[in-house]
């Protein structure tokens, strides 16, 4: 599966949990600490982001910023674990 | 915001457009206005059209709006941000213009300027955020509040018999022969965001048409003033406001052009 990864604006979260409940993969997960605003934010739980991009398009204020792996990349590596 | 460095083969498919500034907004959280917001900016972002898009801010919950985006931005008087739109493109035809306006604003207090500039065919894009409730006074009825909902001012529901129906100002609009494109969306899932998001482009291609008035309705939650959660505020959204405003396009160009 491609590997992806989130960033997400710890200071700009505000916590509504759309991501959360948009993620097919429930990787996201609301973190224990609050952020500057007083709100719990949302912080990558389970290490199985494909970089779907779900999360980013349901989020208001636009804190999640959304990395994917290469193609030749992620082939390069799939033919490695094959030769392996 | 700083990002970091793109590591060992990822590449970034997702950021914060360029047009949105920095300010962090101040809606409230799950609040559809800015998905709205960011949908608007990167259309613009990708037409690369940012030093020649004019945005009229409304008066309501987005009333900072130029706060955000970073296009020249007018506030405009409440109700009237379609007059003054309508100014700015006769005067600047070569800009691309829109507004943004709540359903307070342009279904309660601007009907007849909305209801005139569409008819009047003027070439700009009018997006329309309803969500059912003043969301920025505390969540009291606007004329698209549904049948039975409860608001500040309808504590029992609202009632057909003292308050009237629900005014759906974008069926209306559909009638005018002013109007190019008009279109009903909404925010509360992935799917959606991105249909949207092909609808703003459209409008914003249209307006080089020259044909007349694009309107987007963006069906939307207020969290707050509906008292729920961003999640229950979108599942109660789904059950109640769709079938009241089915989502789709109502009129499209090929309709008006033959």
């Amino acid at each position: 599966m491609i590997r992806g990864k989130v960033v997400i604006a710890q200071d700009i979260c505000k916590g509504c949990e759309l991501c959360i409940t948009s993620c097919p993969q429930e990787s996201l997960g609301l973190s224990d600490k609050i952020n500057i605003k007083g709100y719990r934010f949302v912080e990558l739980v389970k290490d199985n982001c494909t970089g779907c991009v779900n999360c980013a398009l349901v989020c208001p204020d636009a804190a999640i910023t959304v990395y994917r792996q290469r193609k030749e990349v992620f082939k390069a590596n799939q033919n490695m674990k094959k030769a392996v | 915001m700083k990002l970091p460095p793109i590591t060992n083969g990822f590449e970034i498919v997702y950021k914060k457009p360029d047009t949105l500034t920095d300010t962090p907004m101040h809606y409230c959280p799950g609040c559809g206005h800015g998905v709205v917001h960011r949908v608007l900016m990167e259309v613009v972002d990708e037409m690369k059209i940012q030093d020649k898009t004019i945005g009229v801010a409304p008066v309501g919950c987005s009333v900072f709006a130029y706060n955000y985006m970073n296009v020249d931005m007018q506030e405009a008087a409440h109700g009237r941000a379609t007059a003054v739109a309508t100014g700015i493109k006769r005067v600047l035809p070569d800009r691309f213009v829109f507004t943004y306006q709540g359903d307070g604003d342009l279904a309660a207090i601007g009907t007849g300027e909305t209801v005139h500039t569409v008819n009047r065919g003027e070439n700009i894009l009018i997006v329309f955020i309803n969500n059912g409730v003043y969301g920025m006074t505390g969540g009291q009825m606007a004329p698209t509040t549904l049948l039975g909902m409860k608001t500040t001012t309808s504590p029992y529901g609202r009632e057909a018999a003292s308050a009237g129906f629900p005014l759906k100002i974008t069926n209306l609009i559909t009638q005018l022969p002013g109007a190019l494109y008009v279109t009903r969306q909404a925010v509360h899932e992935p799917n959606a965001v991105r249909r949207l998001k092909k609808a703003v482009r459209l409008a914003f291609e249209y307006q080089l048409l020259k044909k007349g008035t694009c309107f987007i309705e963006v069906v939307s939650n207020c969290p707050s003033g509906w008292k729920m959660t961003p999640q229950e505020s979108n599942k109660w959204m789904e059950e109640n406001m769709f079938p009241m405003y089915p989502l789709g396009d109502l009129k499209v160009p090929s309709q008006t052009m033959n």
